[in-house]
């Protein structure tokens, strides 16, 4: 028994140390959940963006910044998808450590940013031209601020989960998401479209799939020891 | 406990139920200046002179709506575009007092000067009601507004490079006439068009008129609309600066405007051009 706890603090601390996860140290337990989000049908296509009006962001990028609504992978995977929690988690506060949002080359990196509410955000300008970050809330307070050239990086936070638009007024092709969450079990799908919730105790969960354009999907999953696998499958429209 | 006294107290606690079911806004107040408003009869006022635009809801679709740009304000938002408090805050009854005194300028809500103070503390009490926020948060604290810093060549000319370095331009445009390279593709929060402020058209802002309430539009924003906040990256004495040179956009005789002139005037080559033109970028 001894040894076994000793096994779960070594699990736990590896977790902390190579920032898996949230960046919250997950609760005992072993269990995980992952799996692929692809898609079926057709997508439609990414869009170059005109960013001329913007030299000093144009001139950073050799091959135009494709728009990312429907972001997609080999194999039809589906990238940015939030995969995450809804029910069934005893998540504890929210972790110390800042999710940071940047701006650069006039777009948002990452253009989907998980965090926990309560977690403190920090939203840098990396660019040469004023911004306005300015996300659409509408659970949380909606709040807009011009961000110059070389000014510190804003420092907030959001409350209550939810999915916010963030656009920039100035250059509006700006786009991406704040995704707060209300649990640390979450991941967003990379180019592979792969994702992986770890540290979970055994037992039932609700785990919810979110993409920005064609909405949230769940499953009902029961978790033991080891990994689960489901894997979620949205529907694409060309439009 | 005798029967009497539970009769008692069962009829107490029935008055009181139904004292908060007649009054949904039972529990919220305004306070402007020394008066104190209710909520219930702001609603009365509300749905004689409010309901046509704003709507039963509170949300900005009443029946005229359709027909309205900008749209009647969504009060159950709690988004408000005129404010002392930062971007994000709730405002404090005092500032939605003076919109609903003032109204907004180039839209089509009028000045309610004609009602009473009361009256409209009432109806600021009642439009509280329609956002929960307003039972969880409470307002912002005003911005600290300094005394403004006296007219001069030099603070204009310094407000000129706050208005190119700051972007003003991108949408109010290099002369101030709203029509800078973002200005087509704005929209509000709700995604409907809006354009940004012409400077030129006259006077009057729809957050006042005074070279105070130019400051404190910048500073705070304008939320729900493209209008950012400019609290965190502007000091209070440039921001002084920056409301001398946008007065001398405007199409009326402004102190400003006379010393703009006249530099402009003895100095033709030393002024360098607003805009994507000017460099040092």
């Amino acid at each position: 028994m001894k040894q076994k706890k000793l096994l779960w603090f070594l699990a736990g601390s590896l977790c902390i140390g190579s920032g898996i996860g949230a960046g919250s140290p997950p609760p005992a337990g072993g269990g995980s959940i992952s799996g692929k989000v692809t898609y079926t049908g057709t997508p439609p296509k990414m869009k170059p963006i005109d960013m001329s009006k913007e030299p000093s962001c144009a001139k950073q990028h050799t091959t135009p910044v494709m728009t990312e609504n429907v972001a997609t992978g080999p194999e039809s995977a589906l990238q940015y998808v939030v995969v995450y929690i809804s029910a069934g988690d005893t998540t504890g506060a929210a972790p110390g450590e800042a999710a940071r949002y940047d701006q650069k080359g006039c777009q948002y990196l990452p253009h989907v940013l998980p965090m926990q509410t309560g977690q403190s955000l920090q939203i840098y300008n990396d660019d040469q031209t004023s911004h306005n970050i300015h996300p659409l809330a509408k659970v949380n307070p909606e709040w807009n601020k011009s961000q110059p050239a070389g000014s510190p990086p804003i420092d907030t936070k959001y409350e209550k989960p939810e999915f916010i638009p963030v656009k920039c007024n100035i250059h509006p092709w700006m786009h991406g998401y704040f995704a707060v969450l209300s649990t640390s079990h979450y991941s967003v799908t990379g180019e592979d479209g792969s994702f992986s919730l770890k540290g979970l105790p055994a037992g039932k969960y609700t785990v919810t799939a979110w993409q920005e354009q064609y909405g949230s999907q769940t499953q009902d999953v029961t978790v033991g020891a080891g990994d689960t696998k489901i894997n979620f499958t949205f529907k694409a429209l060309p439009y | 406990m005798t029967l009497k006294k539970v009769l008692v107290t069962f009829a107490l606690g029935l008055g009181f139920s139904l004292l908060i079911d007649l009054h949904p806004g039972f529990a919220q107040e305004s306070h402007v200046g020394n008066l104190t408003g209710n909520a219930g009869s702001g609603k009365q006022l509300y749905r004689r002179y409010c309901i046509g635009c704003h709507g039963p809801q509170g949300d900005g679709n009443g029946e005229n709506a359709p027909w309205i740009d900008p749209k009647p304000r969504d009060f159950t938002a709690a988004t408000f575009k005129c404010r002392s408090t930062p971007t994000g805050t709730l405002p404090t009854d005092e500032d939605l007092d003076h919109a609903v005194q003032r109204g907004f300028v180039t839209t089509n809500m009028p000045s309610w000067n004609p009602l009473t103070p009361q009256q409209r503390a009432d109806l600021v009490a009642y439009i509280k009601t329609f956002s929960p926020r307003w039972k969880t948060e409470k307002p912002g604290t005003p911005i600290n507004i300094p005394p403004e810093t006296p007219v001069t060549i030099e603070s204009v000319l310094h407000g000129r490079e706050l208005f190119q370095k700051m972007e003003c331009w991108k949408c109010h445009g290099p002369a101030g006439h709203g029509d800078g390279p973002s200005a087509a593709t704005l929209t509000d929060s709700k995604d409907n068009p809006i354009r940004p402020y012409n400077f030129s058209t006259g006077s009057r802002f729809k957050c006042g008129e005074t070279n105070t309430d130019l400051y404190r539009i910048f500073m705070t924003g304008v939320d729900g609309t493209p209008m950012p906040s400019f609290a965190d990256v502007i000091q209070p004495n440039d921001a002084w600066d920056l409301v001398h040179f946008l007065r001398t956009l405007q199409s009326l005789h402004t102190p400003e405007e006379g010393l703009w002139k006249k530099y402009a005037a003895e100095h033709p080559s030393s002024i360098k051009p607003i805009g994507p033109d000017a460099g040092g970028q």
